[in-house]
């Protein structure tokens, strides 16, 4: 099988890679972006844990092939925290002890990003339904429902703190939140600083 | 690697889509959504030598109302349909089966040419087009071709679509001004498929039932627009027997298979059941709408 030539941007850095039309976009993202935050559990479609966003929408990206997301803006688990400083949601879910062995957490909170932009001050219920498409083998849900709703109330505060203040520039949160950004595949000139997976932060023991 | 080797093509028309489907047709595969086709290609239940990629072909996704109905480009988002205003005002049925058809995820990228197409006898768009008298239109090498739903849906999984045709537009018409409905269906888990599910649309004169619409999911091979049900409703009072007396029609008019999620007696049960709740949704909606 010829090789397509793929490029793309994840988490505002540019790729270009090569690979067979059957390579699924989660496996590029891994094998060929070197991003392995993305996480590949059930590979057709009912596990959720590939969840990332494209064009600021959730999709699995183990049922989407790499060609298909070529001139795409995707966002990925290591597109939340800035620098050392987690995402309002990443840190929600590390306070409320929202995960054991975290290998759904990526795509939860993939999925808790966009469904917190559509419905800011969810119900329970509502919680529930939003996430009703991911699957955690470790927690029984309880906390992470409780992270996603604490999580709604610390963004809801931050954002009417910078209404209040009208600061000028958004935090990488408001970042994240924000409507996706058209490309058309070409480098944009203001490339943020490459994120690779080996410059994630390693912190010892909880927090607090 | 998950997926068999294909050769993929990805047209920027629909010329150029059908061109490809009239070269490949038989052992091709459009790829939509791909939210159906791709887990079966992972699993490797579908090895198609060619996968034709319609999601660049822009001028498949549109949503447009001619007064008497929806006319969705078969490309069009489930979630873009499920939110768009003119769905909401003119088919709010639409609306609300699309808003329990997978999860946000699947949604943002599944068409609903796609899940037409697919056939699924427990989609909820297929029994929505079946009760809705919808109909699809198709281009192919002999020309453009318009099928009605009742003529779409053959068997599981199976439609009358020729290899060589590409699905370009769903029509579902609007509901008559006044009209009420309800769908109605149980899932074990939010999203997941239903175990049974029924769209109901009851259009009302004076204080009885002029026409009533049923399509259920998930009971049989194909979509099930129980025939007996409607006459039964039409031009009669509603009270609590006669939807019981319609539930009972739509027990007698279904053929569900059993299967590791619910035994073909409970599905067949439940058929009725969420008949007789859409029946008493639709019929509220009636009278808060005169």
């Amino acid at each position: 099988m010829p090789l397509r030539r793929i490029t793309l941007r994840v988490n505002g850095t540019t790729y270009t890679g090569e690979a067979e039309p059957r390579k699924t976009l989660a496996d590029f993202i891994r094998e060929d972006c070197g991003l392995t935050g993305t996480h590949l559990g059930c590979e057709h479609g009912v596990c959720g844990a590939c969840t990332i966003l494209m064009d600021g929408q959730t999709v699995r990206s183990c049922l989407m092939f790499a060609v298909q997301a070529e001139g795409a803006e995707l966002t990925t688990v290591e597109g939340l925290a800035d620098g050392d400083r987690l995402h309002p949601i990443q840190q929600a879910y590390w306070d409320h002890h929202a995960l054991q062995c975290g290998f759904c957490t990526p795509g939860f909170l993939m999925t808790t990003v966009e469904f917190l932009n559509d419905n800011p001050q969810p119900t329970e219920r509502e919680i529930r339904e939003g996430l009703a498409g991911n699957l955690c083998r470790c927690t029984g849900y309880q906390n992470i429902v409780k992270a996603v709703a604490a999580a709604a109330s610390t963004l809801a505060a931050a954002s009417g703190a910078r209404r209040e203040t009208r600061t000028a520039a958004p935090s990488r949160a408001t970042d994240v939140m924000a409507a996706p950004r058209k490309t058309d595949g070409t480098p944009a000139a203001s490339q943020r600083p490459r994120h690779s997976g080996k410059t994630a932060k390693r912190r010892s023991g909880p927090k607090r | 690697m998950k997926p068999a080797p294909f050769e993929y093509h990805c047209p920027r028309t629909v010329d150029e889509g059908t061109a490809l489907l009239a070269e490949y047709g038989d052992d091709a595969k459009v790829l939509a959504g791909g939210q159906s086709l791709v887990p079966l290609m992972n699993m490797r239940l579908a090895r198609p030598a060619n996968l034709i990629d319609i999601n660049r072909i822009e001028s498949l996704a549109y949503i447009r109302d001619d007064g008497r109905t929806l006319r969705i480009g078969a490309l069009t988002r489930q979630r873009a349909t499920e939110r768009a205003p003119q769905v909401s005002e003119r088919c709010p049925l639409l609306r609300d089966a699309l808003r329990l058809v997978g999860h946000a995820q699947i949604r943002n990228r599944g068409t609903i040419g796609g899940s037409i197409a697919h056939a699924d006898p427990a989609a909820e768009l297929t029994a929505i087009l079946v009760a809705l008298d919808g109909e699809v239109t198709a281009r192919g090498p002999k020309g453009t071709r318009v099928i009605a739903a009742r003529d779409l849906f053959v068997s599981y999984l199976t439609t009358s679509l020729d290899p060589r045709e590409l699905l370009t537009e769903v029509c579902f018409p609007a509901l008559p001004a006044g009209a009420g409905w309800s769908w109605m269906e149980i899932a074990r888990r939010h999203g997941e498929f239903a175990l049974a599910g029924v769209g109901v649309v009851l259009a009302a004169r004076g204080g009885t039932i002029a026409t009533a619409r049923i399509g259920l999911t998930g009971v049989g091979p194909t979509p099930v627009r129980p025939a007996e049900a409607e006459r039964l409703l039409a031009g009669r009072s509603p009270s609590e027997d006669l939807w019981k007396g319609a539930a009972e029609a739509v027990r007698a008019a279904v053929t569900p298979d059993g299967d590791i999620h619910a035994s073909a007696e409970y599905r067949t049960h439940v058929a009725g059941v969420l008949t007789q709740r859409a029946l008493r949704e639709a019929w509220e909606r009636v009278r808060e709408a005169a």
